[in-house]
């Protein structure tokens, strides 16, 4: 027994280190609020309608800046769109393929194996577009911001971006902004080259829903979260089974340690 | 796993004939059955066989991986997020090799720790302790080398910080830096000749293994009250009493490995090596894989030069020192008691040194600025004064308890149920 509360002992202490040293991490800059979104959690799923309209707000305002290199047209049949719909989306986009026969690059329609064009040829065109700052590809952008895309207590990725999207205001008083920066309550260090591109009505929403600020931002994050890992809700139902076999297999194998230890001791 | 062993009469026609020849089914049957094992063994000996199947599973995943990964600094990043995207249940396999990573250390330490704690380091145990030191460094190379594959943003700022650490050694430094590096920069002949090693040092440990399980059936197994075997009242043969217990140990450890690799799979990871590999963008923290957090923290606590010698090269020999010194463990703890259940004074000063492995791990995660540099410096004199002081100085002044006279009187017969400590105290 002493010794169970050594243990039990030593990693309170432990606990209370860890928890301690906590408050310090989170220093380093504002932290977004943590939202309510139906893909969080063991059972989380991705709401379709969402998927879909997140997909018109990245193609209608984001695309012009952002690319989305590990998304093709093929991957869109996981956001709910049936493989006749993709093909028609990617039949209205444009690929560079080549070379023909006289060596020459040219323009196709795209097919539904080929990736989503990105907006500029290379990362020195998107700099001059964009005063001099790189837009960064959007494909994993929830996975590569802190806490990423699970986290059982911290801020995701998602909530992060969110909170980016909808965190414009003015400068506080005092406050330098340089030349074409907007004020962002959520960037590290308050400046952002992107300007507020969100705004109500800005796209019209082709299944209806009314598309205020925070209902652009919603649906472009859920859509952002299914890029970044279009397999989350396979690897989560595959998760539930196996964890319920071995729970089934471990207490059977527990029954059986018990059966065959009875004349050991 | 002694050639020459016991030969067995085997019913089976085909299998006495081979084993005639080569007695392979008589070693496995000396080793995994019949191989006496101490019958108090508690269940933090489960995790030598934990380590050995968490090491069957990276292999068997890396290989895989390695089918579809392409080791060039401009693809690399690429190929495995196509693994994660287009390969079928390539995210499975990546999970459950960078979840394997994080929970081999896991088991490792904690199979360390129970070592540490029962004495299992001292004679005759000697060799298979050090063995099992080598395990370590290997592993810790080869997590290393791992973690640089997927070229992102931690990846190589991690193994530039790492690798730069060499320049600190006086007038070859900068050369053997370059050397390791195949270049100027950690660039793509450094991603190659990484993945060519990272390939290669698991099946070095592999090998390195069964040299450990080797010296280990040779010693055979200490159990939890430090004493030898006196006799086969002492013992259970292995099969079945122990690959059971090993069985249900490996369904609870499954459990816990596989909620993360579904639930949570990236949390032992850092978010910023979902960015691809940029020279030249620094990330604002440079944070190395949990599992080296405490050695980090010591080679951060050097701060000040002594002598010619300057802070980083101090570091960097402290940080070193800190898994070399385990070989030498057996020789400073001398007292003859092995297992710290009879060592009254021994006991607090191991919880401290735990826990003080875990402020160190803490101290690494954290800029060295402020109150971590001194509480990291603390914890570092800690680590050392535990073997260099506190456990020889033990071995002199410490009254140790009676210890039982045999595994069996003090865990059978008169008492059922009752505890081995429960006769000693
Ligand atoms: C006019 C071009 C433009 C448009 C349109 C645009 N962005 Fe950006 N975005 C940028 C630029 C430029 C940056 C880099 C900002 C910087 O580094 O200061 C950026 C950065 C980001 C970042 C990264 C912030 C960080 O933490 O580093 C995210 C996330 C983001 N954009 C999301 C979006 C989303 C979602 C949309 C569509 C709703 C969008 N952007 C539309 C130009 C744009
Ligand atoms: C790949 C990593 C390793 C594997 C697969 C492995 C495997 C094993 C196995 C199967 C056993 C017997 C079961 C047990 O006692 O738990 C064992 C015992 C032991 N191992 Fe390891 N081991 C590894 C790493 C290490 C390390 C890093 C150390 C210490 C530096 C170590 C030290 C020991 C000692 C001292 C014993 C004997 C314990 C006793 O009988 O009390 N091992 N190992």
């Amino acid at each position: 027994m002493t010794r169970l509360r050594t243990i039990a002992r030593g990693m309170a202490a432990t606990l209370a280190v860890i928890l301690l040293a906590n408050p310090a991490l989170a220093a380093g800059g504002v932290e977004a609020p943590r939202q309510q979104w139906g893909f969080n959690g063991i059972f989380g799923t991705f709401d379709r309608g969402a998927l879909q309209r997140g997909w018109q707000v990245y193609r209608e305002v984001c695309a012009s800046c952002h690319s989305l290199e590990f998304i093709a047209f093929r991957n869109l049949e996981g956001i709910g769109l049936t493989p006749e719909q993709v093909a028609a989306i990617a039949g209205e986009f444009e690929v560079q393929a080549g070379p023909n026969d006289e060596g020459e690059m040219y323009m196709r329609r795209a097919i539904p194996p080929d990736r989503l064009p990105k907006p500029f040829p290379n990362a020195a065109a998107a700099r001059v577009a964009n005063n001099g700052a790189l837009p960064p590809d959007l494909s994993l952008i929830v996975e590569a911001r802190p806490f990423g895309m699970e986290s059982f207590y911290k801020p995701t990725g998602a909530d992060y971006v969110y909170a980016l999207l909808t965190g414009y205001h003015e400068p506080p008083e005092g406050f330098v902004l340089g030349a074409g920066m907007y004020y962002n309550e959520y960037f590290p260090g308050h400046q952002i080259a992107m300007p507020p591109i969100l705004n109500d009505g800005g796209v019209t929403y082709v299944d209806g829903t009314e598309a205020t600020q925070s209902q652009q931002a919603r649906d472009v994050v859920t859509f952002l979260t299914w890029a970044a890992e279009p397999n989350l809700e396979e690897r989560r139902q595959m998760g539930v089974g196996v964890t319920l076999f071995l729970i089934v297999l471990t207490a059977f194998l527990y029954a059986t340690k018990r059966k065959i230890w009875a004349d050991a001791h | 796993m002694a050639g020459k062993g016991t030969t067995y009469e085997w019913q089976n026609g085909a299998v006495a004939w081979f084993d005639r020849r080569l007695p392979i089914f008589s070693m496995m049957r000396t080793e995994l059955v019949d191989y006496p094992t101490p019958r108090n063994l508690n269940y933090w000996w489960n995790f030598g066989s934990l380590a050995g199947i968490i090491r069957v599973i990276k292999i068997g995943t890396g290989v895989m991986l390695a089918m579809h990964y392409t080791p060039h600094a401009d693809h690399a990043f690429d190929s495995v997020e196509r693994i994660m995207r287009d390969v079928n249940y390539g995210w499975l396999l990546r999970y459950m090799h960078m979840n394997g990573a994080s929970m081999f250390f896991v088991v490792v330490y904690i199979h360390m720790f129970r070592g540490l704690y029962y004495g299992s380091y001292k004679s005759p145990r000697e060799v298979l302790w050090g063995l099992g030191v080598i395990i370590l460094l290997l592993m810790m190379a080869t997590a290393f080398m791992g973690y640089v594959l997927p070229w992102g943003q931690m990846s190589f700022w991690g193994a530039t910080v790492i690798t730069n650490l060499f320049s600190a050694i006086p007038l070859v430094g900068e050369s053997i830096v370059q050397w390791l590096w195949g270049g100027f920069t950690v660039d793509n002949p450094t991603l190659n000749r990484f993945f060519s090693l990272h390939y290669l040092l698991p099946f070095l440990i592999f090998g390195v293994v069964f040299l450990h399980l080797w010296a280990l059936h040779i010693s055979k197994s200490n159990n939890p009250l430090g004493i030898d075997i006196k006799g086969p009242q002492d013992t259970l043969p292995f099969t079945p009493y122990f690959t059971i217990k090993d069985l249900f140990g490996l369904g609870v450890f499954l459990i816990i490995y596989l909620f993360f690799v579904f639930f949570a799979p990236n949390f032992f990871g850092e978010p910023d090596n979902y960015i691809k590999a940029n020279p030249l963008v620094t990330p604002p923290h440079i944070v190395p894989e949990w599992y080296f957090l405490p050695f980090y923290a010591i080679l951060r606590a050097i701060t000040f030069d002594i002598w010619f010698l300057s802070a980083k090269l101090l570091g960097v020999i402290a940080m070193f020192a800190a898994v070399l010194i385990l070989f030498f463990l057996p020789w400073l703890d001398r007292s003859p008691v092995r297992s710290g259940r009879f060592r009254p004074l021994f006991k607090p000063f191991f919880w401290l040194f735990a826990a003080n492995c875990i402020l160190l791990g803490v101290v690494g995660a954290k800029p060295p600025e402020g109150n971590w540099i001194w509480i990291g410096q603390l914890a570092t004199a800690y680590y050392f004064a535990y073997f260099l002081i506190i456990l020889p100085l033990l071995s002199i002044i410490e009254r140790p308890l009676p210890l039982p006279s045999s595994i069996s009187t003090a865990v059978t017969a008169m008492g059922i149920g009752v505890p081995a400590r429960g006769v000693a105290e």
